[in-house]
């Protein structure tokens, strides 16, 4: 099977001479969900950022290698990087709803996209609204503010206004960061229900997160790709040290 | 027992302390209140007799001639509204554009550089750009082809110039203070980077926006010394349509700079110029006013939910 997104020796380092992943090579098969965990400041959100390009924003950093998306390099002249964007989608740690109703964020993407037809819109609200299990709550005021949601609703409507957009994989960066532990199994199982139809690349917020909701798993560790596995290989027979080290807490 | 019922010896101290530093916020933020307070009744003390004496129609006539005991106010607020509304459309493109630029699309090293020669721009003292627009700009504006080259429109330029680095700088700390997230979040959905500029960080930034905008048509109504030196300084009615920009004009600030050494204390014509400070109060007034209000719509609009 072709994988989704291959990174082939991957270096990348920050204008501060950090060096964020060092000779990194990895595969993602489609419609799995592939976590990526590690400690804090171990490259993990700079991968994700790597996929979609939003990396392209980092003043004066240093890229070395390939990054594949269905076999075409997404750092080639010939892609267009919004387009990119659109069939990879992000979603964020912290959940932040543009300024808008409900509903304008949801289309925002779309409409930037040149999309003017009024019905299809709708129609993309109410499907990606039910995907992210929040249609039932927001149905009656999609024209309020989507700043008064609650943290949980905001990550959803944050996952949704990606959906809204179908894109072929999902980018989560930590999506259930301060969520209490309802939403965030509200969450997870939006997830599980969505790997179906879309191919998702996520950052856990924990390694029990990370065990629950994998179908394979990649240990990073200081920029370096320690080990990628099966859930249940990864977890239960860590071929490295390092990995059995951190999942079973003695640091991290 | 004992530690629960014996209070930390420090507490009362520290509610003295804490008192003492809120009666200092509170008298300084009083004070500010009052002083303004005074000088509006300063100037209606002194002013007031102009809209006594001299009837209404008189006060807002055409012609201002205060040799001859004609107080005619209206070249005036003509003048000062020509020069202010020339100076707000030249600057307040320009600043919001300029600022669009430093704050979203200026590479890190240029903002550093840029940003400060802004503000330092901004401490120039108007005397000297005055000087500067009267020989520099004066006659390039007469060469371009207007009777003379001190006119109300050469004025709106060196007046636009003067306010630029304030609403510039004002403007572009409102930008930046938008959240990354905000355009991150724009971004990863696929926006380009003038979608995300004028679709979410303008909108997110509108009330600091107003603000600068407000703050630059303060400056630009207040000035004095710069347009004194290259309206012309005719307090004529300039002729109606198209040309009055390239008409001399004269302000009324510049009205109360030129006269106030001349006039007996006391005197009608004093308590005139006074009226004008007075008028030009009340203006500034209702520039804040707006202002207040602007950003408290919009601030009200983002919560009902405006247009992303």
């Amino acid at each position: 099977m072709q994988p989704k997104i291959s990174l082939q020796n991957v270096f990348y380092t920050y204008a501060d001479e950090t060096e964020a992943l060092r000779n990194v090579s990895l595969d993602v098969l489609p419609n799995q969900v592939f976590v990526l965990f590690g400690p804090s400041r171990s490259g993990k959100s700079t991968m994700l950022r790597l996929l979609n390009r939003l990396s392209d924003l980092t003043d004066g950093a240093r890229f070395q290698g390939t990054v594949l998306v269905d076999g075409r390099n997404v750092f080639d002249k010939s892609v267009d990087v919004f387009d990119l964007r659109r069939r990879v989608s992000m979603v964020f740690a912290v959940p932040t709803p543009l300024p808008g109703s409900i509903r304008d964020n949801l289309t925002y993407g779309l409409r930037m996209a040149g999309q003017r037809n009024g019905s299809l819109l709708e129609a993309r609200v109410q499907k990606s609204l039910e995907q992210a299990a929040l249609w039932d709550e927001v149905k009656d005021r999609l024209d309020s503010s989507a700043m008064a949601l609650s943290g949980g609703q905001k990550q959803r409507l944050c996952l949704a206004r990606s959906l809204a957009m179908e894109p072929e994989v999902i980018l989560l960066d930590n999506p259930t960061s301060g969520l209490d532990p309802i939403s965030t199994s509200v969450v997870e199982e939006t997830l599980r229900d969505l790997v179906s139809q879309y191919t998702i690349v996520m950052v856990p917020h924990s390694v029990q997160q990370a065990a629950r909701i994998a179908d394979r798993a990649g240990f990073l560790l200081d920029g370096e790709l320690v080990e990628v596995n099966t859930t249940e290989n990864l977890f239960l027979h860590p071929q490295d040290q390092r990995t059995e080290d951190y999942i079973t807490g003695r640091f991290g | 027992m004992d530690t629960a019922q014996a209070p930390p010896e420090s507490l009362p101290n520290r509610r003295i302390g804490e008192r003492i530093i809120e009666g200092i916020i509170l008298v300084a933020g009083i004070s500010t209140i009052i002083i303004v307070a005074l000088i509006f009744l300063f100037l209606l003390k002194e002013g007031i007799n102009a809209f006594l004496d001299i009837p209404l129609r008189e006060l807002f006539g055409d012609r201002w001639y205060p040799i001859d005991g004609i107080y005619g106010l209206m070249p005036l607020l003509v003048g000062t509204t020509l020069v202010t509304i020339g100076a707000v459309i030249i600057a307040v493109p320009l600043g919001l554009v300029a600022a669009i630029y430093l704050g979203e699309l200026a590479p890190q090293w240029l903002r550093e550089i840029l940003k400060p020669l802004i503000e330092i721009l901004a401490g120039i003292p108007s005397i000297v750009l005055g000087f500067l627009g009267w020989v520099a700009l004066a006659p390039l504006i007469q060469n371009a082809g207007a009777d003379t080259g001190l006119t109300a429109f050469t004025g709106s330029l060196l007046l636009a110039y003067m306010s630029l680095p304030t609403i510039i700088s004002i403007s572009e700390d409102a930008l930046y203070a938008v959240p990354k997230e905000y355009r991150d979040g724009s971004l990863a959905l696929g926006a380009t980077q003038w979608q995300t500029t004028w679709r979410v960080v303008l909108p997110a930034a509108r009330s600091g926006l107003v603000i600068a905008v407000m703050l630059g048509i303060g400056r630009v109504i207040g000035e004095t010394m710069g347009v004194l030196l290259v309206t012309g300084n005719a307090a004529n009615m300039p002729p109606l349509g198209p040309g009055m920009l390239f008409n001399p004009v004269r302000t009324m600030t510049a009205t109360i700079a030129a006269e106030m050494g001349e006039v007996a204390q006391g005197s009608l014509h004093y308590s005139v110029l006074f009226g004008i400070g007075l008028i030009l109060f009340l203006i500034t007034f209702v520039v804040n006013w707006l202002a207040a209000r602007l950003v408290g719509v919009s601030g009200a609009r983002t919560k009902v939910g405006g247009q992303v």
